[in-house]
């Protein structure tokens, strides 16, 4: 569905990501986990048309990304769900839903889908009129994945959706990240919390100062003892 | 008190205008961070294109209006995409020096295209004195006061109420994420320049209207004063322009009235002086925005 080949970007000098190649499959989950400064949201943002390739090739069915502008990406079925939220704090939560189906012109089915989301995060409507800024930290990552869901994706960028939230939140999070895969939509998931992340995922690639170090089906890669050591704090479970 | 209440009139009818220019500024810093210093040339072109529609094709107020609307729309959005996108990633100074070339570059086609001596602006509204009272209001007046209230408004719903001014104040609070709900930006941006010129149009076709005379130069303070109006109710707030528009008229008339005329033009400056102290942040902002 999505291929990655040969990616290499640059911030000014700095040269964020090395030549990566990486694959998505229609329906997997796939995690992409390391440590600070890794390349983890560089990757995603070049998928999503935020920071452009110097070279290497993007690819979802056939098409190539690396041309295109954001809007466009959007439309293909790639949404993003970027990292720390960015929730547009002025605008009421259901503001931000619609927002989240901007790209599409079908009124009844955004109503519907809205509604949809209302009861995938029973906690949006009831502050669907609040401004989105006076959310807590996890409704606001609610509001954020109910906003690119309200696109309608096949294939869903998840920046480290657990990032602050108190462990009962964590596994709500989690928890919903398979249920909306089970519902059909592809994930792309980059996490910090690599322990939970390897639980979800199908398949995992290690990323590490912007090349990918070590790749495999989640299972396997959570015993490499590598990976243990450097992500998962080292002890057996 | 009569002469009070007639000069509060005068300033709210004055202030009328400032705020439909202040507008522009608003809108527009709100999402490039960008003063568009040739936004009162803007202003001084929507006044010639009405007197063109007025005098040359005869065409009555209304239509006139909305001419000169929409010719100052075309003329923002061209001004926003000739000289202001290609230096989108630039640094602020550069855009600033840009938008003051630009300014001056109207100023001057204005001085020879339009030639430099004032016209006069066809009557399109018959002058008539209104009695209210003890008041005699002029009815040109009544027109600014009306016309500008009926745009604001508008203009709210437009922002608040529709899916373009959803995607103008998402753009205004964080691009990339606009970018990634699917918004076309650079149309977001362009359909804000074109808000705002026609605005501004509105408001220079109002004042050749009140005062009778147009000239290639009559966007300079004009512009400056809506600029502080702008800064005055908090850059980037719509409501604030709103506000600071009508304040600075009262403000200026007042000062006319019962001060000196001389003091006419300092009073905006004045204000400036006073609320860049005081609140930086404009009479309707908030004291330090915060972004996480
Ligand atoms: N806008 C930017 N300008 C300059 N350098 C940047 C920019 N964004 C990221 N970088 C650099 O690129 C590298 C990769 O950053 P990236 O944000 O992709 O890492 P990450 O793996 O997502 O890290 P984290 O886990 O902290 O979110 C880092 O060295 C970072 O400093
Ligand atoms: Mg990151």
């Amino acid at each position: 569905m999505l291929t990655l080949e040969g990616l290499h970007v640059y911030y000014g000098g700095i040269h964020a990501l090395k030549g990566i190649s990486l694959m998505v499959e229609e329906g997997e989950i796939v995690t992409l986990i390391g440590a600070n400064g890794a390349g983890k949201s560089t990757t995603l943002r070049a998928i999503s048309g935020l920071v452009r390739p110097r070279s290497g090739r993007i690819l979802f069915e056939q098409q190539p990304l690396h041309t295109l502008p954001a809007d466009r990406i959007v439309r293909l079925g790639i949404t993003h769900v970027p990292e720390g939220r960015r929730v547009f704090a002025s605008l009421s939560v259901r503001e931000n839903l619609q927002l989240g189906a901007y790209s599409r012109r079908d009124r009844g089915e955004i109503t519907a889908d809205l509604h949809r989301v209302y009861e995938l995060f029973p906690r949006l409507g009831e502050r669907q009129n609040q401004s989105a800024g006076t959310l807590s930290g996890g409704e606001q990552q609610m509001l954020a994945i109910g906003r690119a869901l309200m696109a309608r994706p096949r294939l869903l960028l998840l920046d480290e959706p657990s990032m602050g939230l108190a462990p009962l939140l964590v596994m709500e999070i989690f928890r919903i990240i398979k249920e909306i895969n089970h519902g059909g939509t592809t994930i792309l998931l980059v996490e910090q919390n690599a322990n939970q992340a390897l639980r979800v995922a199908h398949r995992a690639y290690v990323l590490q100062s912007g090349e990918i170090v070590r790749e495999g089906p989640a299972a396997e890669v959570a015993q490499d003892p590598e990976v243990r050591r450097a992500y998962l704090g080292g002890d057996v479970a | 008190m009569v002469e009070f209440l007639q000069q509060i009139i005068n300033g709210l009818s004055l202030g009328s205008i400032y705020a439909l220019i202040a507008l522009g500024y608003t809108m527009v810093y709100g999402i490039l961070k960008l003063i568009n210093f040739a936004h009162g040339d803007v202003y001084m072109v929507g006044a010639f294109a009405g007197y063109y529609a007025a005098a040359v094709f005869h065409w009555s107020f209304v239509p006139a209006l909305l001419f000169a609307m929409a010719g100052a729309a075309v003329l923002g959005v061209a001004i926003e995409r000739i000289a202001y996108r290609p230096l989108r990633n630039a640094t602020r100074i550069a855009t600033l020096i840009t938008a003051i070339g630009v300014s001056l570059l109207l100023e001057n086609l204005g001085i020879v295209v339009l030639h430099p001596e004032p016209r006069a602006f066809p009557d399109l509204v018959q002058l008539r004195m209104v009695r209210l009272g003890a008041l005699y209001i002029n009815n040109r007046q009544l027109v600014i006061v009306l016309v500008a209230t009926i745009l604001m408004i508008a203009l709210q719903w437009v922002v608040n109420r529709t899916r373009i001014g959803q995607a103008m104040r998402a753009v205004a609070e964080d691009q990339d994420t606009a970018r990634l709900m699917g918004i076309n930006v650079d149309r977001v941006i362009s359909f804000t320049f074109a808000l705002g010129s026609a605005l501004a149009a509105a408001a220079g076709v109002l004042v050749g209207l009140y005062y009778g005379r147009i000239d290639p130069l009559m966007g300079i303070m004009p512009g400056l004063k809506a600029f502080v109006a702008a800064v005055l109710g908090g850059i980037g707030l719509i409501p604030g322009a709103m506000v600071g528009g009508l304040v600075m008229g009262v403000a200026e008339v007042m000062v006319v009235a019962f001060l000196s005329s001389t003091w006419k033009d300092a009073v905006a400056f004045a204000i400036l002086i006073v609320i860049l102290l005081v609140r930086p942040s404009g009479l309707l902002g908030r004291a330090v925005r915060e972004k996480v």
